[in-house]
């Protein structure tokens, strides 16, 4: 009896800070279906490489995202270091991890604030960030940038981070891991917060598989994949195993977010212990030649990069596959049949980083 | 005078930003740097607005949106470019899908450096955009009263 | 992090395909190149982070491929992406946006010496 409604969400939303479009069909308060539209902030960057070299293209891709900006422009360097056959001293790995690891936790807060926003908790919002600027801080102090860290380069580091200063870090993060542990807390804890979170946007472990999911979707429905299980960068010598939760519903996937929190302290003070001192970088010789496929670990899920390159200064091709873009397709999924005051909430908990999505 | 300088509001609208200034924009209007100190509050309507705050460059897509958001918005009215790639289009502007700074479509009055913007920028372009909506009001006021 | 490519012909593309998800494989991406004289397609799948990629090689204009969306759902998104920036026909794909995926002001701009032609699938 209930007739069918389509319900344009975006691209100018409250809850999203950069313009998606989505087309909801409804039935009464039921989503049927969702179907995106994208290119709203399409700039074709991965074209650039045929205006940049590939040592100036650094800059570019770790502007991709404002958010996961260091890992970006890692994933860059590791493709570029292969097709070189460059070897990448092993304190520059370290701190690649380090630095990495502070992202995921400053993305992962963003997230959490972003997420009690979408469910109208204002406070906890403000207490997310406010932890997160205090992991900003630590970023600035290390690498001179609050969103954009340009510590990155091909064949290793710019800046080192001495004996001091990273017993200061360490020092500096337990103290938030105790702020982190009290806000996550309310997030897994609280009658209200549950209420938004538990049941809603239910993605099966088939269904992950099968979409593409990446990320914490995917760990959050279930399966234990995460790209740092590869051993890039050095993550294969800090015992790293992924966090996952089965439910696979909203409150699995911020609970997976949750305890990276405290995994990526844990990596850091691996790193910290395992640390020599040494080069920080390997000279680059030649041109990039051949092709190959990066692969990294971002906040949002796996990112590839693709390089082609033929022995000249400019790549013939650099392809990026984000990960927001990989979780389109099981968000759609977890869309259908969902209530529409439920929408904010299942979007957000994919992590959507737009910028990203279309580079 | 008073109220509008005394609570100019903002509207937000991203252009094809990578994300870094939007969230800046936000951690601005947090209370550590506590932009809302000035009685800056962030709306998503148009015709409550007073400033229009664009981050990222303007495309083809994005440029009739942002010029309808310009047009919906009360006089007298600010545009802040915020960030370099709202100011001439960053280090993008050479990409195919990307036509350049936010005064492609509208007038910009004040241009806020940075990538990503400096939160104190920003805060410092808020301050100025206060000062230019009382030029603004009280010139429009002026010319008012020599028509009568 | 092993990887290989393998070079395939488009009629093996959906058999390929169908293997792959028999499998239990992840379909991780398509990407289409740009070379001076062909285009490349490349689909990659992912077994516990063994790469798998197959490549196609497309003449630069009037190339069409099977969709691979009704093996792979994900894979919509990647081919009207393909079919936007590089103008690929894609036949079938299981949500067609018809070449309003990427709303840019130069069509195909990947691949701009791709002249008009069948632009709608």
């Amino acid at each position: 009896m209930s007739k069918r409604t389509i319900i344009p969400f975006g691209p100018q939303h409250p809850v999203l800070p950069e313009p998606i479009h989505l087309d909801l069909v409804i039935e009464d308060e039921k989503v049927i279906e969702a179907i995106p539209s994208i290119g709203f902030i399409h700039r074709g960057l991965e074209k650039l490489v045929e205006k940049k070299d590939f040592i100036d293209y650094v800059f570019v891709a770790e502007r991709i995202c404002g958010i996961c900006s260091f890992i970006h422009g890692m994933t860059y360097c590791i493709a570029m270091e292969e097709l070189l056959k460059l070897e990448v001293p092993s304190r520059a790995q370290y701190l690649r991890v380090i630095w990495s690891e502070l992202s995921r936790i400053h993305s992962h807060l963003l997230w959490l604030g972003l997420t009690a926003d979408a469910f109208g908790f204002e406070n906890l919002f403000m207490q997310s960030w406010q932890i997160r600027e205090q992991i900003l801080d630590i970023i600035e102090e290390t690498t001179g940038g609050r969103v954009i860290f340009g510590s990155c380069k091909v064949g290793g580091v710019r800046r080192d981070i001495s004996a001091e200063k990273l017993q200061e870090i360490l020092k500096k993060l337990r103290s938030y891991r105790n702020q982190w542990t009290e806000i996550g807390g309310i997030f897994l804890n609280d009658t209200t917060v549950k209420h938004r979170l538990q049941g809603v946007g239910k993605l099966s472990m088939e269904q992950a598989k099968t979409l593409g999911a990446v990320g914490p979707m995917l760990r959050g429905s279930g399966v234990a994949m995460d790209i740092r299980m590869t051993g890039y960068s050095g993550y294969n010598k800090l015992g790293f195993t992924p966090v996952v939760e089965t439910a696979g519903d909203c409150y699995s996937r911020c609970k997976v977010r949750i305890r990276e929190l405290d995994q990526s302290l844990q990596l850091i003070e691996t790193c910290v212990t395992q640390m020599t001192e040494g080069p920080l970088e390997a000279k680059v010789v030649g041109f990039p030649n051949g092709e190959f496929f990066a692969r990294s670990e971002q906040p949002r899920g796996e990112a590839i990069y693709y390089a082609k390159a033929n022995g000249t200064k400019f790549l013939q091709r650099l392809r990026v596959r984000t990960p927001t873009f990989a979780n389109l397709p099981p968000l759609l999924t977890a869309l259908a049949g969902c209530q529409l005051a439920d929408v904010p909430v299942i979007v957000l908990t994919i992590d959507p980083c737009i910028s990203c999505a279309e580079r | 005078m008073g109220a509008l300088s005394k609570s100019p509001w903002i509207i937000h609208y991203d252009g094809s930003s990578c994300n870094g200034c939007d969230i800046e924009v936000l951690a601005v209007l947090m209370p550590r740097f506590d932009l809302e100190r000035f009685g800056v509050v962030n709306t998503g309507n148009p015709k409550h607005a007073d400033i229009l705050l664009l981050t990222g460059s303007i495309n083809h897509q994005n440029a009739p949106i942002v010029k309808s958001i310009y047009d919906q918005m009360p006089e007298p009215k600010v545009v802040m470019a915020v960030g370099i790639c709202a100011t001439s289009g960053g280090i993008f502007r050479e990409c195919y899908n990307v036509l350049g700074g936010a005064d492609k479509v509208v007038p910009v009055d004040i241009y806020v450096p940075g990538c990503a913007v400096r939160p104190e920028a920003l805060i410092d372009a808020a301050v100025q955009a206060v000062g230019l909506l009382d030029k603004k009001r009280a010139a429009a006021l002026a010319a008012e009263k020599e028509k009568e | 992090m092993a990887q290989q490519i393998i070079d395939i012909q488009i009629s093996e593309l959906l058999e390929r395909a169908k293997e792959m998800q028999a499998q239990g494989q992840r379909l991780v991406q398509i990407c289409c190149t740009t070379l001076s004289e062909t285009l490349e397609l490349q689909y990659s799948f992912d077994l516990d982070f063994a790469y798998t990629s197959f490549r196609i090689t497309l003449p630069k204009e009037g190339g069409a491929v099977p969709s691979i969306s009704s093996i792979f759902l994900c894979a919509f998104l990647y081919e009207n992406e393909i079919h936007d920036l590089f103008g690929v026909k894609i036949t079938g794909i299981a949500v067609d946006f018809q070449g309003k995926f990427y709303r840019t002001a130069t069509p195909r701009a990947f691949n701009p010496e791709a002249v008009t032609g069948e632009v709608k699938a």
